[in-house]
């Protein structure tokens, strides 16, 4: 497949492990968190830690859209189908997340809701105005990358002057989700969280550009290289980082250059502030509440707003006790130290947020990589 | 046969409705006019509840499947021919010679008769490509709204030769994994219609009978271990079944594995792996690792077997776990699907 193959071409990716191996300094340390699930989901589907020496380490962050929804706005989706009877859009992998009770919206659909699975925002505006009877809403989360698609959708449906389409906005932000992860009491005293450098978001950089993470690698002298999802995208971005460590240095640096510029995508980044606005708080599921973490729908577009339309409540539930998923997703454990993993938490039934979609990491450990650890139940 | 006082029965402009499946004379003239007239043979033709036929010897296997498959037609096939290949599979992949099926028709008041026309046509062809007769059937109606149109239930029965019993828990370490070709074109070819994804090249599905490379492969491997057809859940279902049943570990050559490119294009773009995507033409085979390349030659010299594979082996392990060794140079296991496999959100 032309584009794609030659970036996980095994002679390169050969060639490249030769070049991380003999880049490793007796003594450094090299443990890099990739942010994004598409990079965990890279890492495990290609078996990239095969090609790592040992002293370069992977730690998986939280930046699967699904992995950090928390479970109170499953439930508003839930109830909003069930109750309020609309019909609910919402991206695939969604569908299977778990709510509260044992509920998801995959469940829901089985007793009779009108939940439907698309693969864009344009087609709950099809069925909208396919279907002007009903009410459509379109489950709107995710990081920058899907939080365009929800600005246009909500634009298109103003032009087309549907009455019947609103959005469910639980669009994130990634450089919060970043700095709440640095600024967690762990990895802010140094030694006791070992995060020497970051993996950044690949298509979340698209959108947003590079600039909005100078100030980690300044503020928090922490490496950072934007890097493309495909594997050797990966490893060739992991001797950047390596690189820098050794030469002392932490700067933004761009793996992903056929992509992603300094400043992004400008004409997107605009529709976006033309739509939505901060929102002063946001529960992200194994992180807690982030203050300035999402995005809300605009007053000047109220009408398209699901949360003012159903008045939709704040709920807040707690994760089970027993679930590491902060620590996971904090890089302070592993998915194999949480005493859930593999037993009462697998992606059958998932309990924590990490086991939901395969971008988790606690999920991408469970389906591809546990081979490797002799200690969990097959 | 007589009717009197019926019209013939209008395949181009009719639709199915209650009279078809009440047990009067229009069902009489639909199984008469439509089934009987496509599937021709002398123990259907009888027109008793049931076929009639002599026993043959040694062992038999028997096999069901219902298909539900939505859309009805799709590139490379339609619910017809489907439900003919599928059970004829089954019965195949027990190492058997299929020699009849039956087939139960739901329809749906509403139904267009030009369709099950075709769908029947299909079923025919099928059935006589693959050297089995449909003996014998049922019809019923159900109202609008309670049905999709069409299902189709068929069972099939076959003969095993002697000697020959390939059976799941055979597989052992250092025995080779074989397929006949490339992975995932049925499923692709489903979800493209479903989905309204036009591609370039337009990817059939890969719907066929395996029964006659299934002979040529046991004429030359009679003690031949495993054959499964990787169906529903795909290649990575069947493996997992596998290791599970015979208690071993499996590993895979991602390089081996043969992909059409549109196929692999088409799962980048949905967010799906084609190990897991279904199959109806495809079949996997375990052998002893001296059969292996004369097992491959046989399976190379049928027209369904010309891009067959070696694409692994059997070992030892205690967790039966598939693992892969990727092209990029990385291993992962290959799990069991979670669920419904799902695209991925970005």
């Amino acid at each position: 497949m032309k584009y794609v193959d030659e970036f996980r071409d095994g002679k390169a990716a050969k060639g490249l492990a030769k070049e991380i191996a003999t880049e490793v300094v007796p003594g450094q340390r090299y443990h890099f968190m990739e942010f994004c699930g598409g990079h965990t989901h890279a890492v495990f589907r290609y078996g990239v830690q095969d090609l790592l020496p040992p002293e370069v380490k992977m730690i998986h962050g939280p930046g699967c859209p699904v992995c950090v929804l928390p479970v109170g706005r499953i439930d508003n989706a839930i109830a909003l189908a069930k109750e309020n009877g609309v019909t609910l859009c919402t991206y695939g992998d969604t569908l299977r997340v778990p709510g509260s009770k044992r509920t998801s919206l995959m469940k829901l659909k089985a007793d009779g809701a009108d939940v439907r699975m698309v693969y864009s925002s344009m087609d709950a505006i099809r069925i909208a105005s396919e279907n002007p009877d009903k009410e459509i809403v379109f489950f709107g989360l995710g990081f920058e990358t899907t939080t365009p698609p929800s600005a246009m959708a909500i634009k298109q449906a103003q032009a087309m002057g549907l009455k019947n389409f609103s959005v469910f906005c639980n669009h994130v932000l990634t450089p919060s989700a970043i700095m709440n992860i640095l600024e967690s009491p762990e990895v802010r005293e140094l030694g006791t969280v070992p995060l020497d450098g970051f993996l950044g978001p690949a298509h979340v950089s698209a959108v947003i550009g590079c600039q909005p993470y100078e100030f980690f690698a300044e503020e928090y002298g922490r490496p950072v290289v934007i890097s493309g999802f495909e594997p050797l995208d990966v490893m060739q971005s992991i001797l950047m980082l390596m690189r820098q460590l050794n030469t002392g240095r932490a700067e933004v640096e761009n793996q992903y250059s056929r992509a992603v510029t300094r400043l992004g995508n400008l004409k997107a980044q605009n529709l976006v502030a033309e739509v939505f606005e901060l929102r002063r708080s946001f529960e992200w599921r194994g992180l807690g509440v982030v203050p300035y973490s999402a995005l809300q729908i605009k007053k000047e577009f109220a009408e398209f707003d699901a949360e003012k339309r159903f008045d939709i409540p704040v709920t807040s539930v707690a994760d089970n006790k027993a679930c590491e998923c902060g620590a996971i997703l904090r890089g302070m454990k592993k998915p194999t130290d949480c005493k859930l993993f593999g037993k009462g938490c697998t992606p059958e039934n998932p309990m924590g947020s990490c086991m939901v979609s395969n971008e988790g990491a606690c999920a991408a450990y469970y389906s591809y990589g546990r081979f490797r650890d002799e200690r969990i139940p097959a | 046969m007589k009717r009197p006082n019926l019209h013939p029965l209008d395949i181009k402009n009719g639709k199915v409705d209650l009279t078809h499946g009440s047990g009067g004379r229009s069902m009489a003239q639909l199984i008469d006019d439509m089934f009987r007239k496509a599937f021709d043979n002398d123990l259907l033709n009888a027109g008793n509840d049931q076929a009639c036929f002599e026993a043959p010897k040694g062992r038999m296997v028997m096999t069901t499947d219902g298909f539900v498959i939505s859309p009805l037609f799709f590139p490379g096939g339609n619910i017809g021919s489907l439900a003919v290949h599928g059970t004829v599979n089954d019965v195949a992949m027990g190492g058997a010679k299929p020699l009849y099926l039956s087939s139960s028709f739901i329809l749906e008041e509403g139904f267009p008769l030009a369709d099950l026309q075709k769908i029947v046509q299909s079923m025919a062809e099928a059935a006589s490509e693959a050297g089995v007769s449909i003996v014998t059937g049922d019809t019923k109606v159900v109202e609008k709204g309670k049905g999709d149109g069409i299902f189709i239930t068929t069972t099939g029965i076959g003969v095993v030769p002697d000697g020959v019993a390939p059976s799941g828990e055979k597989a052992r370490p250092g025995d080779k994994i074989l397929i006949n070709g490339t992975l995932g074109d049925h499923g692709v070819a489903i979800m493209s219609k479903r989905e309204n994804l036009d591609f370039e090249t337009e990817i059939l599905s890969d719907s066929a009978a395996l029964n006659h490379l299934v002979e040529k492969m046991i004429a030359v491997v009679p003690e031949m271990k495993v054959l499964r057809d990787p169906t529903r859940g795909g290649l990575a279902t069947v493996l997992n079944e596998v290791a599970m049943q015979s208690d071993v570990g499996i590993k895979v050559y991602e390089d081996a594995i043969p992909l059409r490119p549109e196929v692999k294009g088409a799962c980048e773009l949905l967010g799906l792996d084609p190990l897991y995507v279904a199959n109806e033409g495809k079949l996997i085979a375990i052998c002893a690792p001296e059969d292996a390349e004369k097992l491959l030659e046989a399976m190379k010299s049928d027209p369904l077997g010309k891009e067959a594979s070696i694409i692994g082996e059997v070992l030892e392990d205690d967790h039966n776990f598939v693992q892969m060794e990727t092209s990029f140079g990385g291993g992962r296991v290959i799990d069991w699907l979670a669920g419904e496999q799902l695209p991925r959100i970005c």
